[in-house]
């Protein structure tokens, strides 16, 4: 297709301005991070691994990471199972209320993420179930499931339904089928699923805030708890960087584990 | 889980009726609609509504805008690899931590002394207008990918059509590219504005004294949790009323 030049200089120009628009307060995070000066001051006055240091000795910080690190395990557990079920069914099968289920599924992405939070506190209450770790994975498991329940069906409707009915033709039953045939298929898209659904868990605030109690600090509600502290300003730059780096990596993985499986979508709050 | 996830949201619309008992200490299983009535009758909470309805609408126009331009670029413009690259490059900010990039903006447009202020002598502070830009960037590659995904799915000769009968580009944008775009527009609204209507963590960062939904909700939620419920249905009811307002769009298979 042919556009004339100022149309190419143009949007490309804007395209750009809007990557800046984009990446520009990522990197400003980080670069506080190292600023040897103990406030959110621009510009940097100079470079030091201080707070870095203190971060590394900060056991607040650390509780919190090792409380972030079993949650999102957990809950990308969970949601490696039943997404791949749920995706499974719906692609596979033609049944009662199919399309309300697959609308379902994507409902927690449509609704704030303080409706989702909320909701499962008022049911966690009506059932009974103690806040803690168990509240907080089942929670983070309800989007989670969305990231892989996507990820799962775009994967299936790329593969051909021929390569199963072979499998059949020459004599394996099903579950050697899904065994040797269809898993090995499904493989990248797993992993970058639960990549996906690991980052988004590590980094998720909301519903966190609703569903863990009191006794329970995740990184984000450690950071968001601190950010008001004067005193832990540049601790809170570190634990910022860590964790967009730890959900940034897995992503740019998974990202290039199923760049033919179309955009990445099903994000949520 | 699914079943779990819809009988939560019908456990919040029950906890909404219940109330607090005589001296606040514990919630009162008592079915009525007082919380409701508290909404409706007290002007305060209409005009959170209002405005958190206002900054919505403002963050979902503005994502608008600033994404038809790169999508655009990203679909029809740019060779197939560098595509993949661009792609690739819009979304993972989407899936770097929510919490830090308001965070980064705390220290971009504070004033004095942020990154704005300290460049260009000027900054919106925290405030209303500061949420917006922040809510627009928070949510900009919601709008994104279904406007790219949208322009994929858009046969390139209607363009070419378009510019052979001398419609300069301009007006190809407007009459042709724009009008088939509509339902992929409507599916990035539904998150832009379904994201800002319950947002309270940017609020907080960058908002300054602004109310919103989300705020309110997030205060009363530990001192009156049945209140707090019902409040949180109005996002509900706006969400739900916004899709089956936009049903007819089509952009429902664009979600």
């Amino acid at each position: 297709m042919h556009f004339t030049r100022t149309v190419r200089v143009l949007f490309g120009t804007l395209t750009w301005l809007v990557l800046a628009f984009l990446y520009v307060p990522l990197i400003i995070v980080a670069v506080l991070s190292f600023n040897s000066v103990a406030s959110l001051a621009w510009p940097p006055k100079g470079f030091t691994l201080h707070w870095w240091r203190l971060a590394a000795h900060s056991s607040g910080a650390r509780d919190a990471l090792m409380v972030s690190l079993k949650t999102a395990v957990g809950a990308t557990a969970i949601a490696l199972v039943l997404g791949l079920l749920a995706a499974l069914a719906i692609h596979r099968f033609r049944f009662f209320g199919r399309e309300s289920l697959n609308l379902m599924i994507v409902l927690p992405i449509a609704l704030p993420g303080i409706v989702t939070g909320i909701a499962l506190n008022a049911a966690f209450r009506q059932v009974g179930f103690a806040f803690g770790y168990l509240t907080l994975i089942i929670a983070h498991a309800t989007f989670c499931i969305v990231v892989l329940y996507n990820n799962m069906l775009a994967r299936f409707r790329r593969l051909s339904p021929n390569l199963e009915e072979a499998s059949a033709d020459l004599g394996a039953h099903t579950f050697q089928t899904f065994r040797y045939v269809t898993f090995p298929l499904l493989r990248t898209a797993l992993l970058a699923g639960g990549l996906l659904a690991f980052g988004l868990s590590f980094d998720e605030i909301v519903v966190t805030t609703f569903a863990a109690g009191a006794g329970l600090e995740t990184l984000p509600i450690w950071i968001f708890r601190n950010l008001s502290r004067g005193d832990q300003q540049p601790i809170v730059t570190v634990v910022a960087t860590v964790v967009m780096v730890m959900s940034i990596i897995p992503v740019w993985i998974a990202q290039r584990l199923t760049s033919d499986d179309g955009p990445l979508t099903g994000g949520t709050r | 889980m699914l079943i779990f996830y819809v009988g939560s949201l019908a456990s919040l619309f029950l906890t909404s009726l219940y109330r607090l008992n005589e001296d606040g200490s514990g919630i009162e299983k008592v079915i009525g609609l007082q919380n409701y009535k508290e909404l409706a009758h007290n002007s305060v909470y209409l005009d959170i509504t209002l405005r958190t309805l206002k900054i919505a609408v403002l963050v979902t126009l503005l994502d608008i805008v600033l994404a038809l331009p790169i999508a655009f670029f990203m679909a029809k413009v740019v060779s197939p690899r560098f595509r993949r690259l661009l792609v690739a490059a819009v979304l993972v900010p989407l899936w770097a931590s929510y919490l830090v990039k308001a965070f980064s903006w705390r220290a971009i447009i504070g004033s004095p002394g942020g990154v704005l202020d300290k460049t260009f002598g000027m900054s919106p502070n925290y405030g209303e207008i500061g949420l917006v830009i922040v809510l627009a960037y928070l949510w900009l590659p919601y709008m994104v990918v279904p406007i790219y995904a949208g322009l994929e799915r858009l046969p390139d000769s209607l363009l070419d059509a378009s510019s052979d009968l001398g419609a300069h580009f301009g007006f190809t944008f407007r009459k042709v590219v724009l009008p088939l775009l509509m339902p992929a527009i409507v599916a990035g609204s539904v998150f832009t504005f379904s994201l800002s209507l319950g947002d309270y963590i940017a609020v907080d960062l960058v908002g300054g004294n602004t109310q919103v939904i989300g705020s309110v909700v997030f205060d009363t939620f530990s001192a009156d949790l049945p209140f707090a419920a019902a409040f949180a249905v109005v996002p509900v009811i706006i969400m739900v009323a916004y899709i089956l307002g936009i049903r007819r769009t089509g952009a429902l298979e664009n979600l």
